[in-house]
């Protein structure tokens, strides 16, 4: 059964991350090799990537990932110095910003300081010379759905953080665009009207069912809010699909590591045999992984990993449940987070494993300095391609 | 009653004593900068006031020249204040000429301070040189630039008057409005252009209606800069005025003779002018932020 759902899993993943032939009725905005660069470097290399209609859709990196630049693109700010963008099939790369169907919430929201709030958010429909009344009436209408009435003569400078990325947001929306891009609309405001936010963006956009780009280096904002998301690292995607997929099927290393946290131990395929993978790890421990969750059967180097809230601890010498990989080790650090226990564990061969408990109450509380048995199930494994000798881990930590 | 009989008061105040010099010495420390302000105001403001007061001045004897010894109040000279005729003509002259010469300087200037900040080498090239020969516009002694011109125009055979002299004020006004707009223009937010953009502005629009409207009390200071070097400007003017002779010209020439008190009557009156236009600009550029 677990097998079946990895495969479903796989299957998905790659839908998502080949541009095939089917797909490409539904998409919305496609990039097609699409190349950045500033100067020497790359901002965005080679980027191929496709949105579907009314998907909202996260670009998730740390900062200098390319993420930005390529809303920028999407934009009409930057001209990329390479490949074709196509927004509803049309190619709108060598087409000016004022002449897209798509509208932007800046990171910096970008009001203009000179108008009150109703002429911000009317600025876009007086462009398109709409008729007074009609303007009166979908100024208002969007005023009300951001939860801002009455604020119309109010000027930007007397709103807070928080009412003015609404602002900017209503502004973007009134013009009905085919497309919303958002570039770290949140990074302004604080965690509880983050949080707030986050939910109230989600409700306006199954409202309106507009295709929304979010761009983020927030992996949790990213999770939460996206029905797909793409990982951006050194201008490339290093993952993309569902929240869910690209969480339980980290396809490299970075990914494992930015989105969530991973335990990533370095090893070598040994054996492939029953669907089962078994990689050596550099203790001399045998960690059996499903084939389905090895992107590469032929490298053998690899990084074998399991994220932390899916190992149990168990007490010194207890035998490994069937169908569970096990490790031995010794509590280092237990902390109490309240909802749970964090511990680090060090391996016999010493390598330091974070496991993640949840407080239930009746659980095995070991402390520390205690040795311990680490077990967790077979098909929680996975194993992504080691990242390069010259890419530092340390790099992965954005901004 | 008596602080004699009260003997914790008497204690107080020795105690208060030390104190109370120390608050001495800093209330003298606080007086130095008022009274240094003041002073300032008092030497700046001085010679005008003087100006307005002679314009209120009696003339004795029969020509109606500046005497400068006071001989009553009048107003007299304001109720005849078109009666010099090279005078008015002068002034009217120099008036259309500031206008001009505002206008010009001030819409040259303003799209050279866009430029200079937006765009950079390799896209504008002769960037490093503009803004050499603005510093040069700037620091180059007038009289030198006024002969220069001279020479310029009769060796072009063009005939001296409102056109060359449009000419040199424009010129020499460009470079006080740029370096105005440009430091307006310092903390511009390009966002707020990208915005425009991105709900359907050209880029003509979106300068007219997002960039303009927020540089506007640079461009303002700017203009009133121009106009305040122009209408007071003699050096240049001298050389090239030719027939059409400006108000600073006139007076000049009439030094030589006597000066008619009218002469006291304009310059109240573009001083209060320039004071208004002064607290105009405040007020606006204090609205709009």
């Amino acid at each position: 059964m677990s097998g079946q759902s990895a495969l479903r899993d796989e299957s998905e993943l790659n839908s998502g991350r080949v541009a095939t032939a089917d797909t490409s009725k539904t998409a919305d905005v496609r990039f097609e090799h699409v190349t950045k660069r500033f100067g020497d470097a790359n901002a965005v290399d080679d980027l191929n990537l496709e949105v579907r209609a009314g998907e909202f859709f996260s670009l998730l990196g740390p900062s200098g990932c390319g993420k930005t630049t390529s809303l920028r693109m999407l934009g009409g700010f930057e001209e990329p110095t390479a490949g074709r963008i196509f927004i509803g099939g049309q190619d709108v790369t060598d087409l000016a910003p004022y002449r897209r169907n798509v509208n932007t919430v800046f990171q910096s929201y970008a009001l203009f300081p000179h108008l009150d709030v109703f002429e911000n958010v009317a600025f876009g429909l007086r462009r398109q010379h709409v008729a007074k009344v009609e303007v009166k009436r979908r100024v208002g209408e969007m005023l009300e759905m951001v939860d801002l009435p009455n604020f119309e003569r109010r000027q930007p400078s007397q709103l807070s953080g928080g009412q003015q990325q609404r602002v900017a947001l209503a502004r973007a929306l009134v013009n009905q665009p085919r497309l919303l891009l958002l570039d770290e609309p949140m990074s302004a405001l604080d965690a509880k009207l983050r949080r707030q936010m986050q939910v109230e963006l989600k409700r306006i956009q199954s409202q309106v069912g507009i295709t929304f780009i979010y761009v983020t280096h927030d992996q949790e904002e990213a999770m939460t809010m996206s029905d797909r998301l793409a990982v951006m690292w050194h201008g490339k995607i290093e993952g993309m699909g569902s929240p869910k997929d690209v969480y339980d099927n980290p396809t490299s290393e970075f990914v494992a590591t930015f989105l969530g946290a991973s335990n990533l131990l370095s090893g070598e395929i040994v054996r492939t045999e029953g669907g089962m993978v078994s990689v050596a790890t550099s203790g001399g421990v045998e960690i059996r992984v499903p084939t389905s969750r090895v992107p590469d059967l032929n490298s053998s180097a690899v990084k074998v990993g399991v994220r932390p809230e899916k190992i149990d601890l168990a007490p010194e010498g207890s035998s490994p449940t069937a169908g569970c990989n096990s490790l031995r080790g010794r509590v280092r650090v237990s902390t109490f987070t309240g909802v749970g226990n964090q511990y680090i564990v060090e391996t016999e061969s010493g390598v330091e494993v974070t496991v993640y408990a949840q407080n239930l109450g009746s659980q095995f509380a070991p402390r520390s300095g205690d040795n311990v048995v680490l077990m967790w199930p077979e098909e929680h494994t996975f194993t992504v391609r080691p990242l390069g000798e010259k890419t530092e881990i340390n790099e992965l930590e954005g901004d | 009653m008596s602080v004699l009989g009260d003997p914790q008061a008497s204690t107080a105040t020795v105690q208060a004593a030390p104190p109370s010099a120390h608050k001495r010495r800093r209330h003298w420390g606080r007086a130095v900068l008022p009274t240094y302000s003041w002073l300032v105001i008092a030497y700046l403001v001085f010679p005008i006031a003087i100006m307005i007061m002679y314009s209120f001045n009696k003339v004795v004897g029969g020509q109606p020249l500046v005497s400068f010894s006071w001989n009553g109040f009048t107003t007299e000279w304001y109720q005849k204040w078109s009666s010099v005729p090279g005078l008015t003509s002068a002034f009217w002259l120099s008036i259309r000429l500031a206008v001009v010469a505002t206008i010009v300087a001030t819409i040259l200037g303003t799209l050279l301070a866009v430029a200079l900040v937006r765009y950079h080498p390799p896209r504008f090239r002769g960037k490093t040189v503009v803004e050499q020969v603005l510093f040069l516009n700037i620091a180059a002694p007038e009289i030198v630039m006024g002969a220069s011109l001279l020479g310029l125009f009769v060796t072009l055979n063009i005939n001296r008057g409102f056109l060359t002299l449009v000419l040199a004020h424009v010129m020499f006004s460009i470079a006080y409005v740029t370096v105005t707009v440009r430091a307006r223009m310092a903390g511009f937010d390009r966002a707020l252009e990208e915005a425009a953009y991105d709900l359907g502005a050209t880029p003509l629009v979106t300068f007219m209606r997002v960039t303009l409207p927020l540089i506007m009390p640079g461009v303002l200071a700017g203009a009133l800069m121009a106009f305040a070097l122009s209408i007071d400007d003699f050096v240049t003017s001298n050389f090239l005025s030719g027939t059409s002779v400006p108000f600073p010209v006139w007076v000049y020439g009439a030094t030589r003779v006597g000066i008619p008190p009218q002469v006291f009557v304009f310059g109240a009156a573009i001083f209060t002018v320039g004071i208004g236009f002064a607290v105009l600009s405040i007020v606006i550029s204090k609205k709009k932020v």
